[in-house]
């Protein structure tokens, strides 16, 4: 497949846009705020890392499932006068996918400059598993199917894809603890990681089950948080604060058969997601390939997620994923780390967000790690991935990908470039 | 007519319009497994739904359907999220391959109908019923009568049918 990639035409929107601001608030449990101030938390903080003022944003994007804030509420709060909001369902997925609609929204003429913002209370407010105010809504026909049998939240829904990639491809758990026991390492260089401590495999493999074939730390943190992105033209990028990150392609939702969260699993193989549909047009597009990226920030709602991702995304042969997770690859010193900030694994969860912002600041190659911060207010790198409260900076970073994730049947992508 | 009731603490609800539910559920409610088969293409369909994914016909007949097959591939629970499941852990939930269709119109297809693991009376099965079970076993439906109109279906394992003499579980046991 990487042999049809041709880099040498421009295809699309390819190095046209970019993400000049990123911003987050701090990774809680027990925010003690509504989701619009956390909303203006994050996106106060995006302002002040792009360096533009609130009139030089003029769109607004969020996502949500009925569990948070809407952009004229907190443009509104920020003295924003907008050109384009739009506000949509989802949740992971949603940050690449609406990173291409707001390209779209400029290119159209619709606005100049967007900020897309996830706010959420995971845990204090509406917790993604199901309990508290999930739990009361009534199951209607559709989920009379599913839903009812005890089959709710994302761990259970997605068990049997994991399942049957163990069945199929002899895949084990050790394997995939790998991803969490790397996470951990990567949190323990991030300050603002809500789990700092480093896990073995083994302390993954003891963990109490949550539905097989999920243990305990398989699964990511709940936490309260709002993360904030801006997006615009790659002429106006060029006056930013810091040094510019292209977008080479983007990839929106792209599904499997069947595409629905309850009816993925009408469709085989089970044990292929849709980074298997979504890679067609990812590289492509990208003029790049898996084997160029630097590092990659595939979506760790569970240890399987990230691994069943980047191996239909090409990064190693299919039914091979559990071997990469496991060889070193993905760890800080590795060929090629994932989510170096910990992730959703031990950083916090974002539906997606943290991961690019993550991204976003190994291609300026200033990271927010533990090593100090010099005169020119750059971090001076240790590049020391051994001792814990360290150094999370990936040497000479160019290229990064993230592959966000729905569920098994959905998912969206992105490839950044640094310059 | 609509259904509104209560089962495991949960609230279920279908609405007087959505006739392609009631009109499954109806059938399971007489213990009486009923699929639509597409009048465009001829094949069959799972979960009910407004048109056919084969061929987008949106004319359906309904046909009774043998609830035997084999499970596909299972997730087990051990930490249950809704409160009336929590006495019932470890539970399974089996997706099921029927016989009928299976491989069709594609490899990799079949009418894959998900449930819990019961005894043959439809209640939960117990944990070493859950150990005897996994990727390959042979299970029929049964069905848990909810209210009038409304039965779900189940799966229990086919004691009649020929059995894999090891069935594949997660590879940790």
């Amino acid at each position: 497949m990487t042999s049809e990639i041709d880099a040498t035409a421009p295809k699309y929107l390819r190095d046209k846009y970019a993400i000049v601001g990123v911003g987050e608030t701090t990774y809680m449990r027990g925010s003690g705020r509504t989701t619009r101030s956390l909303a203006t938390w994050a996106i106060r903080n995006a302002l002040e890392d792009a360096g533009l003022r609130p009139g030089e944003v003029d769109g607004m994007m969020s996502y949500s499932n009925a569990d948070s804030t809407f952009s004229p509420l907190v443009a509104s709060d920020l003295g924003m006068r907008l050109n384009f909001y739009m506000d949509v369902i989802g949740g992971g997925s949603s940050t690449e996918a609406l990173t291409g609609l707001a390209m779209g929204a400029i290119e159209a003429g619709m606005c100049k400059t967007v900020v897309i913002f996830r706010a959420m209370n995971g845990y204090s407010q509406v917790r993604i598993g199901g309990t508290g105010r999930r739990a009361a809504v009534p199951l209607d026909g559709d989920r009379l199917h599913n839903a009812v049998y005890g089959w709710f939240s994302a761990g259970q829904n997605f068990s049997q894809s994991f399942m049957r990639h163990m069945y199929d491809y002899g895949t084990t758990p050790a394997q995939v603890a790998h991803v969490k026991m790397a996470h951990s390492r990567h949190a323990s260089q991030n300050p603002k990681a809500y789990y700092k401590e480093r896990v073995s495999v083994q302390d993954v493999l003891d963990s109490r089950f949550i539905v097989k074939p999920l243990h305990l730390l398989d699964c990511c943190v709940e936490t309260d948080n709002a993360t904030a992105i801006i997006v615009t033209s790659a002429d106006r990028a060029v006056d930013g604060r810091h040094t510019p990150v292209r977008i080479l392609s983007v990839v929106g939702r792209c599904c499997k058969p069947g595409n629905e969260i309850y009816l993925h699993y009408q469709y085989g193989p089970l044990s292929t997601v849709a980074g298997h549909y979504a890679k067609e047009l990812l590289w492509p597009h990208a003029g790049v390939g898996p084997e160029d990226m630097d590092l990659t920030g595939s979506y760790d709602a569970f240890t399987f997620t990230a691994m069943m991702q980047l191996e239909d995304y090409g990064f190693c042969t299919k039914g091979e994923g559990g071997d990469y997770v496991s060889s070193g690859a993905i760890q800080l010193g590795g060929a090629r780390p994932n989510n170096t900030s910990g992730g959703h694994l031990c950083e916090g969860y974002t539906h997606g967000m943290n991961l690019v912002i993550e991204n976003v600041r190994q291609l300026r190659g200033d990271v927010d790690d533990y090593c100090p911060v010099g005169a020119d207010g750059k971090r001076e790198h240790s590049f020391d991935y051994e001792t814990p409260g360290a150094c999370r900076q990936v040497r000479d970073v160019n290229l990064t990908v993230n592959l966000g994730w729905a569920y098994p049947a959905a998912a969206s992508s992105m490839v950044l470039r640094r310059g | 007519m609509a259904i509104d009731t209560e089962y495991l603490g949960m609230s279920l609800s279908i609405s007087d319009l959505d006739t392609e539910n009631l009109t499954y559920f109806g059938y399971c409610a007489q213990h009486d497994f009923h699929l639509q088969r597409c009048q465009a293409c001829n094949l069959l369909c799972f979960p009910p739904r407004s048109a056919c994914p084969w061929c987008a016909g949106a004319e359906f007949g309904w046909e009774r359907v043998d609830g035997r097959g084999e499970v596909h591939s299972y997730g087990e629970v051990h930490h249950a999220i809704q409160s009336g499941l929590k006495e019932h852990t470890p539970y399974m939930i089996p997706l099921v391959d029927l016989d009928t269709q299976k491989g069709v119109p594609e490899q990799d297809i079949a009418l894959r109908v998900a449930g819990n693991l019961v005894t043959p009376e439809g209640e939960f099965a117990p944990p070493e019923l859950v150990a005897r079970v996994g990727i390959g076993s042979r299970v029929r439906m049964v069905f848990k009568d909810v209210v009038e109109g409304l039965s779900l279906p189940m799966w229990t394992l086919d004691e009649e049918a020929e059995q894999p003499a090891r069935p594949w579980r997660y590879p940790q046991e």
